[in-house]
């Protein structure tokens, strides 16, 4: 077949289209091994010592370390609570399941600053600023909606007959939705607790509203040192973050073929 | 009576998650709507002068403007490569999809922060120019609504690309296949047949970029640098800088309401339960 000019257009401006996604998040590969005390590509040679840095700083690594155990919680707490939501409004599936739904995805519309005034005000009531408690809270609300979709989605394809079947046979409501649905969810609980780790590892106009001193998380950290400017190890941190994530990616892809 | 008994179970199911998101999440938000018209004074005063307020005229402006544009950017670019993935199937198909999601799983923080190190003053594309003797004195790239444009566009993409994936891929071939042999160009089988099938999907992506641009705070905070003052950043500003809770707040509700609108007008040509609710 001949290659056509509207052929070349698509193919050729899809690719630039990608380079401008992804190349642009690479340039923190260079900077991270500078030489130099600031921002700035490499002079006379490459450094590990921003990543010296990272890796004995206990400020840095005290972060790090919050940020994961925190969103492993909140991918935790919010995974069971949107998967018991979801199977719910699955087997409802009435007006009043659609209600809930919507009202359990209103986090995904409320623009950040406006819901973390609101988590201010009521945390301050409830003593809840500056305690991880407090962060775990929000960070699970924020990410309930991703949770519930994800295993509505993963439920759409189950046979409703299948539990009739089970419930038919004498299962209670609660052994079919253990031995049945859940399997089925199986697959969408899995990507839920994905990204609700990601929502809680990522979040941080929340975190810089009900935090002050006492909980410090990672993207705290890297925010701050944004402010600040020229630290170098925030280079060092994005490439660690960026190689993690490109190898959980290629996990992902080689697992699916 | 086993069917009432059956309800009450799966209602046990939902109430968890139901019950705490109400009497935290949607509680706290309504809560911002009593502070603005409570603080300092009851009344509806944080928005009589909210409404005379030039600074707060020009922020909405800015705002939607901003939110505007970078939707279209979305749409072109995110257009060019969703038509690529589905209609071209090559080896590289695959590979093209993973670096298209790849980038929504890197934090909104490091992919600005990449941008501040592209495009501040003495920032790599800068030297580059320099260097290479096109340009004498640094150009101003970012601390500008260019620099929160681009950045904004890079952040938003792929929430632009995938509704459009989705769309495109339940579109059977056989429509163009027949328009081509009815001696229809490539182009205009692509204008007057393919394109029409892919406007829900365009719309689905429109409404997404749009709704999450109007209240991002992230990318333009630190891009703008304190000149490109949207919404999200100007209420921290009355909140954190001058402690005006009450304006802050009636700020927050006229951005709920924004968004709110946006939605109720988008719900005429979109479906707004396959773009947020049954989200792949």
């Amino acid at each position: 077949m001949q290659v056509s000019a509207f052929r070349i257009f698509f193919q050729t401006g899809a690719w630039l289209v990608i380079a401008f996604l992804v190349l642009p998040i690479l340039v923190v590969l260079p900077i991270s091994f500078t030489d130099t005390s600031y921002i700035g590509l490499p002079k006379e040679a490459l450094s590990l010592q921003h990543y010296a840095n990272y890796f004995t700083d206990p400020d840095w690594l005290g972060a790090t370390w919050t940020s994961v155990w925190v969103g492993l919680v909140v991918a935790t707490c919010a995974s069971v609570l949107g998967t018991a939501f979801a199977i719910g409004c699955w087997f409802l599936s009435d007006r009043a399941a659609m209600v809930a739904r919507w009202v359990l995805i209103t986090p995904i519309l409320v623009p950040p600053v406006v819901q973390s005034l609101g988590f201010y005000r009521f945390w301050v009531k409830l003593g809840l600023i500056d305690t991880h408690f407090g962060v775990i809270l929000a960070h699970t609300l924020l990410a309930l909606p991703y949770v519930s979709i994800s295993v509505f989605a993963a439920l759409s394809n189950l046979d409703r007959n299948l539990p009739r079947a089970a419930r038919s046979l004498g299962a209670s409501v609660m052994q079919t939705v253990w031995a049945v649905v859940v399997p089925a969810a199986r697959p969408g609980i899995a990507t839920g607790f994905i990204f609700a780790f990601i929502v809680s590892f990522d979040e941080i106009v929340g975190v810089l509203f009900i935090t002050v001193r006492n909980v410090q998380t990672l993207p705290k950290m890297i925010w701050e040192g944004i402010q600040d400017n020229i630290d170098p190890t925030i280079a060092a941190v994005a490439t660690l973050l960026i190689a993690l994530t490109l190898i959980a990616t290629a996990i992902g892809v080689l697992r699916r073929s | 009576m086993p069917r009432v008994h059956e309800k009450v179970s799966y209602w046990m199911l939902v109430l968890p998650a139901l019950s705490i998101m109400v009497c935290f999440y949607i509680l706290p938000v309504l809560g911002i709507w009593e502070i603005a018209f409570t603080e300092p004074e009851t009344g509806v005063g944080n928005f009589v002068k909210m409404a005379g307020s030039n600074a707060v005229k020009t922020s909405f402006v800015i705002t939607f403007r901003v939110a505007a544009i970078t939707t279209v950017g979305c749409l072109i670019l995110g257009y060019i490569v969703a038509y690529a993935i589905s209609n071209f199937a090559t080896r590289l198909t695959p590979l093209m999809v993973a670096l298209v999601i790849l980038p929504f799983w890197v934090s909104v923080l490091i992919r600005s922060f990449s941008w501040i190190v592209l495009l501040g003053r003495s920032g790599l594309v800068n030297d580059a120019l320099i260097h290479a003797g096109m340009i004498e004195r640094p150009l101003r790239l970012m601390h500008n609504e260019l620099g929160v444009l681009i950045a904004m566009i890079h952040v938003m993409l792929p929430f632009a690309v995938l509704p459009m994936l989705t769309n495109m891929r339940g579109i059977s071939g056989i429509y163009v296949q027949a328009a081509r042999s009815l001696g229809a160009s490539e182009w205009t089988s692509f204008r007057q047949v393919y394109f029409p099938q892919t406007l829900p999907g365009v719309l689905s992506g429109a409404l997404l970029v749009f709704v999450l641009s109007l209240g991002f705070f992230v990318t333009p905070a630190l891009l703008g640098g304190g000149r490109v003052l949207m919404i999200s950043e100007y209420i921290t500003y009355q909140i954190q800088e001058f402690l005006n809770w009450g304006l802050g707040s009636a700020l927050s509700v006229a951005l709920l309401v924004a968004t709110a609108l946006v939605l109720l007008i988008s719900a005429r040509f979109v479906n707004l339960r396959a773009t947020l609710l049954e989200r792949k």
